[in-house]
């Protein structure tokens, strides 16, 4: 690489090259977000039972 | 006792001939919206006519599949199949064989007329004929696996295309271009060996992967 | 090792393995990703051909790799589940269907993205995408069987069922449709070359194994959310929550 312009403009492919890095990046925090928010709902949803038959 | 539930189910489709017509009429019907929907004419028919033909021969084998268990799930005839002495994969192979004399042979008759009708050259319609031979008893096989799979489901029939249509890809191209290339003047041998091949793995391997489908399906 | 696969097949021994691999395969994936993104995107040379449009495959290939990985994974999973029957497999194999359906969307959308430029369209009828279209398909139908039955135990069976024969039928697509394409496209498109440069070919492989270790961390997770659902009336669940 020899300047920030060629970085930013890959050589012309810009259009495609970053619309990809884009999507893996939407899908790897998308999913990431996803499956922690999920197991956090778990957790509580667990919590919340084991609350109940303490009662 | 395996001739006898062969017959059992001819029987049964004798007595219900508008259950086991039903995929033949529509794949006749179907066909024929393409000439009204796309063109009447044989330049543009011919080269797609064995597209079309083994689309829609899928398509019909599709709306049959329920008959295979669900009637026998919902009054109990099942269960008295799980626990018999003989082996399931083998009733299991039975009962795909009689659903498809019942669904699958009367199109691959119905193909010829259909190719016919979709002006494919008289020589090749023997390549029709003879590749809907292999390609129907597949599309029957991988049916009897994925209606086992679903029978005790309400969803079945909207669940059971989605399963099948990625097993049943392999077939439609090989099938489909089985009569293209004959049609091209090109050798058609790698096509029907590949069918071939995918025949023997179905109709050996099926059956049993059907069976354990079923028992978990009615253990549920 | 069978005794090792036994142990794991408890559930609370499994969630505790899935508690603590969960930061080794984040905090080393979040590195190999620095690595290899700076290593793609800025260390290698544009190349001779694509210029600088081949830096999709740093995206690409991995994602491709990992669709395919994923489901041999989920095959493996489901016949150790059904042969030994291990509930715990099944839960594997639930927990990591959906992130190999979002590799498999992500392969398919970034390999068009690389083909508009490379061959001039979105899409093409090739043996990979097409093979890999239909992988997204059976994805979707094994999501969809094994949460179509009231029962959670028949619907984890009849989706290892569904995912072996998937497993099967995947080389056989891909097969049948390189027979296809070849017919009627003439030579076939090859994605990534092995005789590439170093430095070309570093970043590659340090994306390949930073996919697989993301791929490891978010399976800690929603393997973690499945146990705890299915074993939700477990007392060692209750006693886990109450801390």
């Amino acid at each position: 690489m020899h300047s920030f312009h060629e970085f930013l403009t890959m050589g012309g492919f810009a259009a495609y090259v970053w619309p990809a890095y884009a999507v893996g990046l939407v899908v790897f925090v998308g999913s990431g977000w996803q499956s922690r928010r999920g197991l956090s709902k778990a957790l509580a949803r667990a919590a919340r039972r084991a609350q109940e038959v303490e009662k | 006792m395996l001739k006898e539930l062969l017959k059992r189910e001819l029987l049964i489709a004798w007595r219900r001939p508008g259950e086991a017509l039903t995929p033949v009429v529509f794949f006749l019907v179907t066909s024929m919206l393409f000439p009204l929907g796309l063109s009447p004419s044989a330049t543009l028919l011919r080269p797609l006519a064995p597209g079309i033909i083994w689309i829609v021969a899928f398509l019909a084998g599709m709306l049959g599949l329920q008959r295979l268990f669900r009637a026998d799930y919902e009054d109990g005839t099942l269960e008295q199949l799980l626990i018999s002495p003989r082996p399931l994969t083998l009733i299991i192979l039975v009962k795909a064989v009689g659903h498809w004399l019942v669904t699958g042979l009367p199109v691959v008759i119905g193909g010829g007329v259909v190719a016919a009708m979709l002006f494919v050259p008289a020589r090749y319609i023997v390549t029709v004929v003879a590749g809907l031979l292999l390609g129907t008893p597949i599309l029957t096989m991988l049916g009897t696996m994925v209606a086992a799979l679903t029978v005790s489901l309400r969803q079945a029939a909207v669940l059971g295309p989605v399963l099948i249509l990625p097993l049943v890809t392999p077939v439609l191209i090989f099938g489909a271009h089985s009569t293209t290339l004959a049609m091209q003047g090109q050798s058609s041998a790698q096509a029907f060996e590949a069918l071939a091949a995918m025949f023997i793995l179905s109709v050996s391997l099926l059956p049993a992967a059907a069976a354990v489908a079923l028992r978990i399906s009615h253990e549920g | 090792m069978f005794t090792w696969l036994h142990k794991l097949g408890s559930p609370p021994v499994l969630y505790r393995f899935a508690e603590r691999a969960a930061p080794w395969c984040k905090w080393t994936a979040f590195a190999l990703l620095a690595a290899g993104l700076v290593g793609g995107l800025i260390l290698a040379p544009p190349d001779y051909q694509q210029g600088d449009g081949f830096r999709i495959i740093y995206i690409h290939v991995p994602s491709a790799i990992l669709s395919l990985f994923v489901f041999a994974y989920m095959a493996v999973a489901s016949a150790v589940g059904l042969i030994w029957r291990l509930r715990m497999a099944h839960a594997v194999t639930a927990a990591a269907a959906p992130l190999g359906a979002a590799f498999t969307l992500m392969a398919l959308v970034t390999g068009s993205l690389w083909g508009k430029p490379m061959w001039g369209t979105f899409w093409v009828w090739d043996a990979r995408l097409t093979s890999e279209l239909v992988l997204f398909f059976i994805y979707l139908g094994y999501m969809a069987v094994a949460n179509a039955f009231p029962d959670q135990r028949t619907g984890d069976r009849a989706g290892a069922i569904l995912a072996l024969v998937g497993a099967i039928d995947v080389p056989i697509v891909h097969y049948s449709v390189h027979w296809w394409a070849t017919l009627h496209q003439g030579a076939t498109l090859k994605l990534s070359g092995s005789n590439m440069p170093a430095s070309m070919l570093w970043p590659l492989l340090v994306m390949m194994v930073a996919f697989l270790l993301y791929f490891g961390w978010l399976l800690t997770i929603r393997l973690r959310t499945e146990i705890l659902r299915r074993e939700r009336r477990a007392s060692w669940v209750m006693r886990l929550a109450g801390q």
